[in-house]
């Protein structure tokens, strides 16, 4: 998968190893190292680790914001000197073990009260908060979502999924028309209707869909994009990397990139299903749906069915934290697949 | 605190939950999975079509070339307008991103002065979005290149190389070729051609290249090129030549155009020569006149503002819409009119200086009288008297219907856009236009073309080729097979034979303009001049001692040889003073068509004391009006006072110009 993304970032640069495809490739190589010696990391480990990680993410957030404050103007990066990171990307990760390892702590008899509740409130509250602030709401609602689908595997009465999908359905009109303001109002509309201002902000859907539209079944072949090539895709490289593809390898290389994720997906969920642990089925399912998030949210927006969100897609994106962030969930769904631990899980 | 049924909730169960729940989102995920995958297809499928096409739109920019304007040839095959390539920029209005700095910018690259900033602000506030702005012109290749490297950082800025319109004689053909300019936003909506705005295109604004715009024309070419989205051109992917316009052959001789144009030096007037074998307009020229090289340019406000103020008026094409009392020189005219309704030329008057008309003494222009005259002496000698006299005894009508044969009034089949044909005046048309009965003195008036007569200088010339010829000559400016034979004016051949004679003596006798003799020995000139008064002056004549504005008109009419009319010419000389400043001309004009040399030689001398050709005149008048308008808005802004621009000697002390 990683491969084809370095051939796709290859013709994107023009046919020329510089300057993603080749970072692309080492960094893959780097973070699969990473992931390979999680991998032989065991499910105590990551138990212990669970809570201190979260911690110290919510700190590097804390951090951001500082150093944003004091230096003027937002920013998601935080410089350590030898590597810049994104600690919102290291939260999405971070939260699914400490969500899991949350559900995993409460007796089995509390799930169904408030204790089950609030305790995720709280976990949530903190990187939702900052994360919003920076802000980047793409990646909140990630993080949001990860945690919930931790919090509805755990089993927490269905009712309250329900009645907070009806929730929003009912607050998110009214929040357009009176908490919105008119620029992000404008931004929603032309989500939906991106051909009515084709040179502003609906120009990246508008390009991205004939994109792909122009790629057709089979596609304009390898190094043969107009679209990206001549410059008319913004972003093909990093978040629009799935039109770039689809422009030279068509319908056919969508369904492989799309299959490849099948696979994916299949695996963790296989893996989260085998796990013995009850700890780590909820970091496998957790783990998975997160980068099923990544790339749903990602390829409905190069389709024109999302909003313009600056998600990147998995593998494919030229991109060193979301790479990282991947390969960090890879690394712990290998370390559970290997390690799945006794039946019954801690509580027997 | 329990928020559900009090159900005990075990491990297993748990487990058991998980597992559903967990297929749940297997589920929704494969749905999802489904769902762009089904999505992809539609788009790449259903809507492939419509996306390869937006695809393309993207990707491939269509230009389109110009196409060359086909030449304008004069007789002989000389260019009278060819195209030069050329290096320009133009800017699109609506690709603009920060006008200011664009401007600023290539400003600074190509060096523009503070005028022509000025016009190209002003014509991009003017300009639909769509409407190139010309920047310049005639760049040279290190000025071009300079722009061309930076238009990443110059939207709506298009460098070209085309070919722009060139006048090799510039003036000396401006009124009658007129000039080329970019098409109008009204032409644009009247035929909405893309061709049209295309930078670089020009239609024909007026004279002949207005004319024949649909001949020369010429089919644009097109150019298929891969652009980037920041407009950066990647490859050229096919062309199609531009097909030029076809050449038009003009019954012009442009060397003798040029030589009648500078012949006519500073004066404002027309020469108009036509060749009495065919009609051909071998000269229609109209002095001072505009450089369509300017024109076709696009012009600065301070030469058109100078062009405007100049009482010369050098933007009216005066050999078509100049209209002058013919005076004097329709006197041959009259006079076969006479003979035809009977007159015996042998009859005599006796000219004393003037004669009485009704109550009103009408004074010949000899105050001293010419004594007896007959119609040779009242031709050659040009008696006021003779006329006045025998007019009121042949009366108007036959001269008005003779009038009309020879040319007058008459407006000609020419490609030209306008022609003004003036009057000749009978009792019937007066009835008609002021409603009041003809008088004798308005005969009196006519016969000496005077009064309400008025004719352009090409009606002059025709004039004088129907007398040379006693055939309807019809003037032609194309050069094409297709002429109709000429009719003849049906006049009786010895009426014709007393006429020339004595219009021969005119010039070789012992008539008004001696001086007008040929400096050749074999070919020898009739001709007959005309003075024609502007206003009633009551202190004499309308010489060179008044002001420019109230000076007579001089007019002249000719043909050569006498003994077979070879050519026939008219000059007019707006304001000239006299006959005196129009016969000259005629003379070296004529001249030139048989010895080239020798004309030139006298013009060269000319020159010298004109300073200098035609064009270094009108750069030397540019310059000084520039400074003119520079102090006097300077004055304006109250930066210096008028006396002290006086003083200092910046500006004279009386108007500018002539």
């Amino acid at each position: 998968m990683a491969s084809f993304g370095f051939v796709v970032l290859y013709s994107a640069a023009g046919g020329s190893l510089t300057p993603w495809a080749g970072l692309h490739m080492v960094r893959f190589l780097v973070f699969l190292g990473m992931a390979i010696v999680f991998s032989r990391l065991k499910e105590n480990f990551w138990k212990t680790i669970a809570f201190p990680v979260y911690i110290v993410v919510v700190i590097m957030l804390l951090g951001v914001e500082l150093i944003g404050a004091v230096g003027g103007g937002s920013q998601r990066w935080l410089n350590l000197g030898f590597i810049r990171i994104q600690p919102s990307e290291l939260m999405k990760p971070a939260i699914i073990l400490a969500v899991a390892r949350f559900y995993d702590l409460l007796p089995a008899g509390q799930i169904r009260t408030w204790g089950a509740i609030w305790p995720l409130l709280v976990l949530l509250a903190f990187p939702c908060a900052l994360i919003l602030l920076q802000p980047d709401l793409g990646t909140t609602i990630t993080v949001l979502a990860g945690a919930m689908t931790v919090a509805f595997l755990a089993g927490l009465p269905m009712r309250l999924f329900v009645g907070g999908a009806a929730a929003v359905a009912v607050i998110a009109p009214l929040a357009y028309f009176f908490g919105l303001e008119e620029y992000q109002q404008r931004r929603v509309t032309t989500f939906l209707n991106p051909e009515n201002d084709p040179l502003g902000a609906g120009y990246h859907i508008s390009q991205s869909k004939i994109a792909i539209g122009s790629g057709g079944i089979f596609g304009k072949g390898f190094l043969n994009g107009t679209q990206s090539h001549l410059d008319y895709l913004p972003e093909g490289h990093t978040d629009f990397v799935f039109a770039t593809m689809a422009e030279e390898w068509g319908l056919m290389g969508g369904v492989a990139v799309l299959f490849g994720f099948f696979l994916l997906f299949r695996w963790g969920l296989g893996v989260a299903m085998k796990a013995k642990t009850r700890f780590s089925q909820l970091v496998a399912a957790g783990l998975s749906t997160t980068i099923f998030f990544y790339v749903a949210i990602n390829l409905m927006m190069v389709m024109g069915l999302a909003p313009v969100v600056g998600i990147p897609l998995p593998f494919l994106s030229h991109g060193g934290s979301s790479m990282m962030t991947i390969m960090i969930c890879i690394g712990i769904l290998m370390a559970i697949d290997r390690h799945p631990g006794r039946r019954g899980g801690t509580f027997g | 605190m329990s928020i559900s049924s009090g159900k005990t909730i075990s491990g297993a169960v748990q487990a058991l939950t998980f597992s559903r729940r967990a297929t749940v989102i297997g589920g929704l995920q494969a749905g999802i999975g489904v769902l762009l995958a089904g999505r992809m297809a539609y788009i790449s499928v259903a809507e492939n079509e419509r996306y390869q096409l937006l695809s393309e739109s993207n990707r491939v920019n269509l230009t389109l070339v110009p196409p060359r304007r086909g030449w304008l040839i004069d007789r002989n095959g000389k260019p009278i307008a060819n195209n030069k390539t050329d290096f320009r920029v133009d800017l699109i209005p609506d690709r603009m991103r920060d006008k200011e700095k664009t401007v600023a910018t290539l400003a600074e690259l190509l060096s523009l002065n503070q005028e022509e900033i000025d016009r190209i602000n002003k014509e991009l506030e003017q300009a639909s979005s769509f409407q190139p702005v010309q920047v310049a012109t005639g760049l040279d290749w290190e000025s071009f290149a300079a722009v061309s490297v930076r238009l990443p950082d110059l939207p709506g800025v298009s460098p070209r190389q085309g070919f722009s319109r060139f006048y090799p004689t510039g003036a000396a053909v401006g009124h009658l070729v007129g000039y080329v300019g970019i098409a109008s936003a009204e032409d644009y909506k009247e035929n909405p051609d893309p061709i049209l705005v295309t930078p670089g295109y020009k239609i024909g604004k007026d004279g002949l290249e207005k004319t024949f715009e649909d001949h020369l024309q010429g089919k644009p070419g097109a150019k298929r090129v891969e652009v980037t989205a920041r407009g950066k051109i990647v490859r050229e992917l096919d062309s199609r030549p531009d097909i030029p316009g076809k050449p038009m052959q003009m019954t012009l001789d442009i060397d003798l155009q040029e030589y009648a144009a500078r012949r006519l030096g500073p004066e404002s007037g027309s020469v108009v020569v036509m060749d009495c074998e065919t009609g051909d307009i071998l000269t229609m020229t109209s002095m001072p006149s505009f450089d369509p090289n300017s024109f076709s340019d696009g012009i600065g406000q301070t030469e058109y503002g100078m062009l405007r103020d100049d009482d010369h008026v050098p933007l009216r094409d005066k050999s078509l819409k100049g209209l002058f009392p013919p005076g004097s020189t329709i006197k041959p005219m009259v006079g076969l009119a006479f003979l035809e309704a009977g007159l015996s030329p042998d009859e005599t008057v006796n000219c004393n200086g003037g004669l009485r008309v009704g109550n009103r003494r009408f004074r010949c222009w000899n105050r001293r009288g010419h004594g007896r005259v007959d119609m040779a002496k009242g031709i050659y000698q040009s008696c006021d008297v003779y006329f006045y006299h025998f007019a009121q005894r042949i009366g108007m009508n036959p001269i008005a219907l003779m009038a009309n044969r020879l040319g007058l009034g008459q407006e000609f089949p020419l490609p030209v856009t306008n022609q003004f044909y003036g009057t000749v005046p009978d009792p019937q048309w007066k009835m008609k236009k002021f409603d009041r009965p003809w008088q004798a003195f308005d005969t009196v008036n006519a016969t000496i073309g005077q009064g309400y007569m008025l004719a352009n200088p090409l009606q002059l010339a025709v004039m004088s080729a129907r007398i040379a010829t006693g055939k309807k000559m019809m003037p032609h400016l194309l050069l094409d097979g297709k002429r109709k034979p000429v009719e003849t004016l049906n006049i009786d051949p010895e009426h014709m034979a007393y006429i020339h004679e004595a219009m021969s003596q005119v010039v070789n006798g012992a008539g008004t303009a001696r001086r007008a003799r040929l400096p050749l020995d074999d070919v020898k000139m009739a001709g007959k001049t005309g003075t024609a008064q502007v206003v009633n002056l009551d202190f004499g004549r309308g010489g060179s001692d008044v002001a420019w504005k109230f000076r007579d008109h001089g007019l002249f009419v000719c043909f050569a040889p006498v003994d077979n009319p070879r050519y026939a010419a008219a000059v007019v000389v707006e304001h000239g003073g006299g006959s005196g400043a129009a016969y000259p001309v005629a003379r070296d004009v004529l001249t030139f068509l048989y010895d080239r040399e020798k004309a030139m030689n006298i013009l060269t001398d000319l020159e010298k004391g004109w300073g200098g050709t035609i064009s270094e005149r009108m750069d030397k008048k540019l310059t000084a009006y520039r400074a003119k308008v520079a102090i006097e808005k300077a004055i304006a802004e109250g930066r210096i006072t008028q006396e002290g621009a006086v003083a200092a000697g910046e500006i004279p002390d009386t108007e500018m110009g002539q």
